[in-house]
């Protein structure tokens, strides 16, 4: 197979785009693609500082590196969960990359900052982990924002990812979900700006683009995923995709071209009655205490401690 | 565990694309790694050569 830019030899293939690329012209692709996502999107300007939240995984690494060679102010964001066998690892991903580019690493860790990890938080809370792991990510992503000034968090979600929520949520007719669910959620009402610069690329761009770039990221699966719906999801729109390339790009680009515009309305009414959580300030439509607050309170029986993110 | 290691012998020389599909995995969820570099599907894979046969597909956190 031939280089479709430059007639070298091909090195990857991207089905739906009908080609193969030797690696400069890969790389070149891939910073393409994220560059056009950041425009069409106005996701992050010129001078605007971002904070990519990292988990020593292909996605979230190659997205802050993509970030760095366009030349964007990149900070990185590592939350260590406290997954036995798992986390500390994912964190030697996070830090080694951070040391190599001498970028700055924020690292918030669940047990020592806040006296929980997700399966005992889970435990506690009545959810399972992926619950209880995806609220606290969620708050520190947007505490961590916010507190240190940053003007956007930007995280690796990539096109696989966004078609399998976006399946999941069409199989149950998730409405209010379904409008949250854009590339960008704008700033406003006490949450930061957040962007999902690798929407256009697939997993095994985001993956190819590691091992070409050289980037060593954890390839394990986070040991509590196994079997999950989301997974399944996944593996339904590759068995359509190997048969009928393009099929993931069509699904989610043209939900977000077409049908995104129509639900705006129902985004508007999952937003009222916010207010600010009177612990920790962070915005909730709970009637008391936020969610997160919550989970900190029955996993650890204190109130939260504050996050180590200084303000710049 | 959803990717667990395995190590196979496999007969070579043999197709990348083929191998994968023998060895029953999806084209578009793995990548294929031969002696340490990233191949397409149309690429022969020589007897003897090391391969790694990698899952792309991220479950939980990126």
């Amino acid at each position: 197979m031939k280089c479709r830019v430059c007639r070298a030899a091909a090195v990857v293939e991207v089905r739906r785009h009908n080609a193969g690329f030797c690696r400069d012209c890969f790389l070149a692709h891939c910073r393409n693609q994220v560059e056009r996502t950041i425009k069409e999107h106005s996701m992050i300007e010129p001078g605007e500082r971002a904070l990519v939240a990292v988990s020593g995984g292909k996605d979230s690494l190659a997205l802050w590196d993509l970030l760095l060679q366009l030349g964007y102010l990149a900070d990185g964001l590592y939350i260590g969960l406290g997954i036995e066998g798992y986390s500390d690892e994912s964190a030697v991903f996070a830090r080694r990359f951070a040391e190599e580019r001498a970028a700055r690493l924020v690292q918030v860790d669940l047990p020592d900052d806040f006296g929980f990890d997700v399966r005992s938080a889970a435990a506690a809370d009545h959810r399972v982990p992926c619950s209880a792991c995806g609220l606290s990510k969620r708050h520190i992503f947007d505490q961590a924002t916010l507190e240190g000034g940053y003007d956007v968090l930007a995280t690796g979600h990539n096109l696989d990812d966004e078609a399998a929520v976006l399946l999941g949520n069409v199989l149950h007719w998730d409405l209010a979900y379904m409008a949250r669910q854009h590339p960008v959620l704008p700033s406003g009402d006490g949450f930061p700006r957040k962007v999902k610069p690798l929407v256009r690329l697939g997993e095994r761009e985001t993956a190819a683009y590691c091992v070409l770039q050289g980037i060593d990221y954890q390839v394990e699966e986070c040991p509590m995923s196994a079997g999950n719906r989301h997974l399944g999801y996944k593996d339904a729109l590759n068995a359509i995709e190997e048969r009928s390339p393009g099929t993931k790009a069509a699904f989610y680009g043209g939900f977000v071209d077409k049908a995104a515009q129509l639900l705006a309305d129902i985004g508007e009414e999952g937003r009222e009655g916010l207010h600010a959580c009177p612990r920790c300030g962070s915005p909730t439509t709970a009637a008391q205490l936020c969610a997160f607050c919550r989970l900190v309170e029955r996993a650890t029986g204190q109130r939260r401690r504050r996050l180590p993110v200084s303000t710049q | 565990m959803r990717n667990p290691k395995r190590e196979v012998e496999v007969r070579g020389p043999v197709g990348a694309l083929a191998l994968v599909r023998q060895l029953g995995y999806n084209r578009e969820a793995v990548l294929v790694i031969v002696n340490g570099t990233l191949v397409t599907g149309d690429v022969t894979i020589a007897e003897g050569s090391e391969v790694e046969i990698r899952p792309v597909v991220s479950g939980g956190a990126t």
